[in-house]
C-alpha cells in the first residue's frame, strides 16, 4: 500500500515537472471543445509541446490568468472593467486575440409565414410585449416562446445582446439544450426559439436585422464569419502580455487556415481570412 | 447416527456477522441524516448572510415584490437577471398543479385496476395484469418524460387544439403514469390482505360479489388505499425528469392547467449544475431542496404510518 502511494506520488511529481514547461489552457465551456481539438492537432505536429485544456467557464479562466495559473485563458466574452483593473494591480497585461466566432440563430417553424425579424421585434417578442404573430407580419396566432435554461451562456448572450438585458417573459418555456429547443419549434407552428447555428433540423432560420432599415441576413458560416449576421460574438484567447515562443506558435497555428478548418469541422464559425491574419502575432 | 446439518459455528464469527449487518443498516440511516444536514447547511445563508438576505430573504421569496420602481408588485422567478427575482410562489403553484393532474389521472385508474385485479379478475387475468402494471414502475422516468415530450404532447395538442404544446396537463398525465403503479400496488395489497373471514361472512349473509367488494372489502381496505394515494402524491411532488421534459418549465402564475408550469424539482435539476457556488441563487436552490425533502419525508412517513395501522387492524391487534 505504501509502495503504491509512493509510486503515485513520484508519478504525480514527475508530471508536475513535465507540465511546468508546457502550455495550459483554461476557461470558457463554449470554447473547451475547440481548445481540445486544437491541442490534439497541434500536439500531433509538435510532440515536444504538451498542452493541457480544461473548462470551468470564462470567469474561472480569467481568474486563473490573473493568478498566473494558466498560460492561455479561453473566454466567450471580453474581460470586465473590474477584471482589467485587477489585472493591472497584479501586474498582468492581458493580451486579447479573437480565435473564432459563434453565431446565435433564431428558429421558426417551417410553416410560419414570418421569415424576417429585427432586433426590436425580437426584443418585444421575448420580453412579452409582442404576443401575437400578426404584430410582426404573421398569422393571427399566439407566439409560443422557447428558450434555454437561465444558466446557459446562450441565454445570457441573447439577453445582453438582443434584449438590452431586460428579463425574458415569464411565459418563455425553457428547455435543456439547443436540440430540445429545435425539436419543440419543429413541432410547434407558432413556436420561436434560439440557439447555436449548427443545429437546425426541421426548423427554418429567421433572417435577422439589427435595424428596420437594414437588410435581414440569414445565419450561416459565411454571414457570421464576415460580420453581416448581427447576432454573433467573438470567442477569445487571453494571454499575459504579447505571446512569444510556444504560445505564439500555437496562436498563429490556430489562426492559420489549417487551425480555422479544424474549428469549422466541429461547427464553430471560423474567422474571415483577413481577420485571422490580422490577429496573428508577427 | 446422522450428523447435525447446522453445526454450531464459532461465537465470534456470529457476533461479527451480526454487527456487520447492523452497521449496514445504520449506514443507510446515517446517509439520510447526512444528506439532510448537508442540504440544510447550504440553505442556511438565506437566514444568516446579510448580502444574500438582501437578494433573497424569506419574505422576498414568499410575498409580492416591487422589482422596478413604478411597476406593479409581482411574483417572479428570474434568478439570472439584472435584478434577481426569487419568488417561490410560481414554482409552488407549478408543482401543486402538476401533482393534482397526476393524481386525478392516476388515482381512479390505479384504484380501479386494484379493485378489478383483487376482486373480479380470474386468477389468470390477475397474473397478467399485476406484473404488467408493476412494470410501469420500472420504466425510467426519463423515458416517460421523453415519451411525453415527443409523442404525448403532439397528440394532445392535435386532439384538443392546445395553445401550449408543453403544458401542465401533459406533464401531469405523464407523471400519472409514474404514480399509477404506486397507487395500484399499495391498494391491491391492502385489499388482498382483508381477511377471508370477513368475505366469507358477507357471502354467508347472501351478498353478491359486488356487494362483498363495495360494502365489505373496500371500506376495510380504505386506509390502505389512502396510503397508496399519499405515497403516490409524494412521488408526484418529487419526480423530476418527467416534469423537466414535459411541462415547458415556464414559471408563471396561472390557474389554467393548460399553461406551462415550472416545478421545484425541475428548477433544481435545471439550474444547480452551473450556479455560482455560494451565491444567493445557490442557497435558494438548496432551500428549495430542503423544502422538497421535508415535504416528501412527511408525506411518505404519514403514508407508511397509515399502512402500519392498517396491518394492525387487519390482524385484529387494535380494539
Amino acid at each position: 500500500m505504501k509502495k503504491l502511494i509512493l509510486t503515485i506520488g513520484i508519478v504525480a511529481m514527475f508530471f508536475g515537472i513535465a507540465m511546468a514547461g508546457n502550455v495550459t489552457i483554461k476557461g470558457s465551456d463554449t470554447l473547451v471543445r475547440l481548445g481540445q481539438r486544437w491541442a490534439e492537432e497541434y500536439m500531433k505536429k509538435h510532440p515536444e509541446t504538451v498542452i493541457q485544456v480544461s473548462g470551468g467557464g470564462s470567469g474561472t479562466g480569467i481568474a486563473a490568468l490573473l493568478n498566473g495559473a494558466t498560460d492561455i485563458c479561453e473566454a466567450s466574452r471580453d474581460m470586465k472593467e473590474k477584471e482589467y483593473k485587477k489585472a493591472e494591480e497584479l501586474g498582468i497585461k492581458p493580451y486579447r486575440a479573437s480565435v473564432a466566432l459563434d453565431g446565435i440563430a433564431v428558429f421558426l417553424n417551417e410553416k410560419n409565414p414570418v421569415s424576417e425579424l429585427n432586433f426590436a421585434q425580437l426584443k418585444g417578442i421575448y420580453t412579452g410585449a409582442i404576443t401575437n404573430w400578426k404584430e410582426v407580419g404573421g398569422s393571427d396566432a399566439r407566439i409560443i416562446l422557447y428558450g434555454r435554461e437561465n444558466n446557459s451562456g446562450t441565454y445570457a448572450f441573447f439577453k445582453a445582446h438582443v434584449m438590452d438585458k431586460e428579463d425574458y417573459s415569464d411565459y418563455t418555456q425553457t428547455l435543456p439544450g439547443t436540440a430540445a429547443v429545435v425539436n419543440a419549434v419543429s413541432k410547434d407552428v407558432n413556436g420561436i426559439g434560439y440557439g447555436g447555428i449548427a443545429w437546425a433540423k426541421g426548423v427554418k432560420y429567421a433572417a435577422v436585422s439589427k435595424d428596420e432599415k437594414d437588410k435581414a441576413v440569414l445565419p450561416a458560416m459565411e454571414s457570421v464569419s464576415d460580420g453581416t449576421y448581427p447576432i454573433s460574438r467573438e470567442l477569445y484567447w487571453f494571454f499575459n502580455g504579447v505571446p512569444t515562443g510556444d504560445l505564439k506558435k500555437l496562436l498563429n497555428w490556430a489562426l492559420s487556415e489549417e487551425g480555422q478548418k479544424v474549428a469549422a469541422e466541429i461547427d464553430y464559425v471560423p474567422l474571415s481570412k483577413e481577420q485571422a491574419e490580422k490577429n496573428m502575432v508577427k | 447416527m446422522q450428523e447435525l446439518k447446522f453445526k454450531p459455528k464459532s461465537k465470534i464469527r456470529e457476533f461479527l456477522g451480526e454487527k456487520f449487518i447492523t452497521l449496514n443498516a445504520f449506514i443507510a440511516l446515517l446517509a439520510i441524516l447526512l444528506i439532510f444536514v448537508f442540504i440544510f447547511k447550504e440553505a442556511i445563508p438565506i437566514f444568516t448572510d446579510e448580502e444574500i438576505k438582501q437578494e433573497a430573504s424569506l419574505d422576498k421569496m414568499t410575498f409580492k415584490q416591487v422589482y422596478y420602481e413604478g411597476r406593479e408588485a409581482k411574483f417572479s422567478w428570474q434568478p439570472n437577471s439584472e435584478v434577481p427575482k426569487y419568488s417561490l410562489y410560481p414554482l409552488f403553484l407549478g408543482t401543486i398543479k402538476a401533482a393534482i393532474v397526476a393524481m386525478l389521472f392516476a388515482v381512479p385508474l390505479g384504484v380501479g385496476a386494484a379493485v378489478y385485479s383483487s376482486e373480479f379478475a380470474s386468477r389468470r387475468v390477475r397474473e397478467l395484469i399485476k406484473p404488467v402494471i408493476e412494470t410501469l414502475a420500472a420504466i425510467p422516468s426519463v423515458v416517460l418524460g421523453f415519451f411525453a415530450l415527443i409523442v404525448l404532447a403532439t397528440i394532445m395538442q392535435n386532439a384538443f387544439g392546445l395553445v401550449f404544446r408543453l403544458n401542465t396537463f401533459v406533464a401531469g398525465v405523464a407523471l400519472g403514469l409514474a404514480v399509477i403503479p404506486i397507487v395500484f400496488t399499495v391498494a391491491e395489497d391492502a385489499m388482498t390482505t382483508v381477511p377471508r373471514s370477513l368475505r366469507e361472512a358477507a357471502i354467508a349473509l347472501g351478498a353478491n360479489p359486488w356487494q362483498v367488494s363495495l360494502t365489505m372489502v373496500l371500506p376495510a381496505a380504505l386506509p390502505g388505499i389512502a396510503a397508496g394515494v399519499v405515497l403516490g402524491f409524494g412521488r408526484a411532488i418529487g419526480e423530476t425528469m418527467i416534469v423537466l421534459m414535459a411541462s415547458g418549465n415556464a414559471a408563471i402564475i396561472s390557474a389554467s392547467f393548460l399553461d406551462s408550469a415550472r416545478t421545484f424539482s425541475a428548477t433544481i435539476a435545471a439550474e444547480l449544475a452551473e450556479v455560482v457556488f455560494g451565491s444567493a441563487h445557490y442557497s435558494v436552490l438548496f432551500f428549495i431542496g430542503a423544502l422538497l425533502f421535508i415535504f416528501t419525508f412527511a408525506v411518505n412517513l404519514s403514508g407508511d404510518m397509515i399502512l402500519v395501522k392498517l396491518k394492525e387492524r387487519m390482524q385484529g391487534k387494535t380494539k
